[in-house]
């Protein structure tokens, strides 16, 4: 289990404005200001849980995640992952946690990756067997069977990353810590990805916190949603739930028989997307019905689908949201 | 960190650093090219010389004083500062500080991997202008020659640990491989680097018998060149010793404390 108490983390940062005399006078005189990177974080995962962990830039997922690993050591509060405290980075917590930071790497730049798995196969003591099986079994996942035989500097963004995620794994963590894992991937290269890690998190139950600006990586792998603004918690619970809190309006996506001009679509309703045979309506929920009814009647529809908005957009809304984070109370 | 775990991934540790060392064949040998300049300091002194003894030193003396100062820096330094500072830095060090070793020794074991590969491409040299020199002797006291390969191991510890505590106060300043570069500009001059150590003046021979340049260099150019009595070999390599002991302590410290200090700038 995850368990965080009232977790606060403070930097001290310098004051410096750009300009050639700012940088002169910094010479002589050094101005500081204390940024709360993450402030009164308190939450509880259960082991197996699939957390996704938002927020927009700088609201201090990575720096809470990086307490987690046992990076930094946390200002405020306390932190226990399966019951060791990070910061001691004893050699129990260190094998059980992976910690993979889409913009940082473990692979050794100059050497193939097959290396480095060698290498985290000796420091973590995995057995040779385990070693072989868990490496056949990421590499056949992952496909980069070619890959690890190539010095990471020649693999691209895509073949690092899958590269990085197979090393982080080579131990079989239990707790697994994913900032941003599909940073830079394409859509197939993502979709490989999460299979992969859903793949890893049903076969093992380990416990997974993932942050990602990519809305699909969540709705794919994470049932519950941490929200965090401004280093404070915001929303704590369900997937389904975040979708609909605060939130009246439905999509209403009808597929047509026929083209119909975006006049004649506009007609029928607050027409937010369409294309050659396709439109999407925004509703509120009360007049889901009364939408589908007169569509009916005025398109060639041949199929409709009901849906929340997507997640996109609700975390827009959501840390839009000024000065205070919380969701619109729901209509009465 | 237990010392089992980190035991049993030396092997692969050196492996890799050493693999890592030579992935590229001519950035090696342009690097061990600016490491010659006791070849150079070589040149220079003998022309100085002219011919004469400068201090105890005649030509054979001073030829052989750079050769062993050239042998030495091979198989005795180390540039950890550099790689902890930019680690840092980047927040490349938070990888690092994910796995169940200690990073000091991860950091020393890939160090060292390197030594070997210096000292292919190093040894040869170093023999040919052995071979080819008549004025250079071999050192005839056993004792000195026992003790040299333990004061250039002293020596290898002390440059790798000094480089840490320097490299390790990136956690605290902006950059402080710019103190990296006083020290190796200190390390020159007092190491017996550039200038035997015998021509400075005594009371500065006194307080350099308590600082970690001669042991670093002289020392070992030393033992190699005969310059020194079996008893003041021995008490010097047991001093050496004696400050890679505190050394390693301070290095320690350092490192902890910075690591607490560590924001993993950089995401």
């Amino acid at each position: 289990m995850i368990s965080v108490e009232s977790l606060g983390k403070t930097f001290r940062v310098q004051k410096r404005p750009p300009g050639l005399l700012a940088g002169v006078k910094a010479l002589f005189h050094r101005e500081y200001t204390t940024v709360e990177a993450a402030r009164d974080v308190s939450f509880r995962i259960e082991d197996g849980e699939r957390v996704g962990f938002l927020g927009p830039n700088g609201a201090g997922k990575t720096t809470t995640l990086k307490m987690l690993a046992g990076l930094l050591q946390p200002s405020a509060g306390r932190a226990t992952v399966g019951g060791l405290e990070p910061f001691r980075r004893s050699e129990a917590f260190l094998a059980s946690i992976t910690l993979v930071l889409g913009q940082k790497q473990q692979l050794v730049w100059d050497l193939p990756p097959q290396e480095t798995f060698e290498l985290n196969r000796a420091i973590y003591g995995v057995s040779l067997a385990d070693f072989r099986k868990t490496t056949a079994e990421l590499v056949e996942l992952l496909e980069i069977g070619e890959q690890i035989k190539r010095p990471t500097r020649q693999l691209s963004l895509g073949e690092r990353m899958k590269c990085e995620l197979a090393c982080a794994l080579i131990h079989r963590p239990k707790y697994l810590f994913l900032d941003e894992p599909t940073i830079g991937l394409d859509v197939n290269m993502q979709e490989t990805i999460r299979t992969f890690i859903r793949g890893y998190n049903e076969q093992y139950g380990a416990t997974l916190m993932l942050t990602s600006h990519y809305m699909a990586d969540v709705t794919a792998l994470c049932p519950r949603i941490i929200l965090i603004d401004k280093g404070s918690i915001a929303f704590d619970g369900e997937l389904s739930e975040l979708m609909s809190k605060g939130r009246t309006d439905k999509r209403v996506r009808f597929s047509l028989s026929r083209e119909v001009p975006a006049a004649e679509l506009r007609a029928v309703g607050n027409l937010v997307e369409h294309g050659a045979a396709e439109a999407t309506f925004e509703v509120q929920k009360d007049a889901v019905s009364a939408l589908v009814a007169h569509a009916l009647q005025v398109l060639p529809v041949r199929d409709l689908s009901v849906t929340d908005p997507p997640l996109e957009e609700i975390m827009r809304a959501w840390f839009a949201k000024e000065p205070s984070a919380e969701p619109a109370p729901e209509p009465a | 960190m237990s010392v089992r775990s980190t035991a049993r991934s030396v092997r692969a540790m050196l492996r890799i650093g050493f693999l890592d060392a030579i992935a590229y064949r001519g950035e090696t040998i342009v690097w061990m090219l600016s490491t010659t300049m006791p070849l150079v300091m070589f040149l220079l002194w003998s022309a100085a010389a002219d011919g004469k003894p400068i201090g105890r030193y005649g030509a054979g003396e001073l030829h052989a004083s750079f050769l062993a100062a050239f042998v030495v820096r091979q198989l005795g330094g180390s540039w950890a500062a550099w790689q902890i500072n930019m680690e840092v830095r980047d927040g490349t060090l938070g990888m690092r500080l994910l796995r169940p070793v200690n990073p000091i020794v991860h950091y020393a074991i890939e160090q060292a991997a390197h030594v070997p590969v210096r000292a292919f491409f190093s040894m040869p040299v170093a023999l040919l202008f052995f071979a080819l020199d008549p004025l250079i002797h071999a050192p005839k006291e056993p004792l000195l020659l026992v003790l040299f390969p333990i004061s250039v191991l002293g020596a290898w510890a002390l440059s790798f640990l000094m480089n840490v505590i320097v490299g390790a106060l990136a956690f605290f300043i902006e950059q402080s491989v710019k103190l990296m570069d006083v020290y190796t500009a200190l390390f020159f001059v007092f190491s017996g680097y550039m200038v035997p150590l015998d021509l400075f003046p005594e009371p500065v021979r006194v307080v350099l018998d308590y600082l970690p340049f001669r042991y670093q260099m002289g020392l070992s150019v030393e033992l190699l060149t005969g310059a020194l009595s079996p008893a003041v070999a021995l008490r010097l390599v047991v001093q050496q010793w004696v400050m890679v002991a505190l050394v390693t302590l301070v290095a320690h410290l350092v490192f902890r404390r910075g690591v607490r200090h560590f924001e993993a700038y950089g995401g």
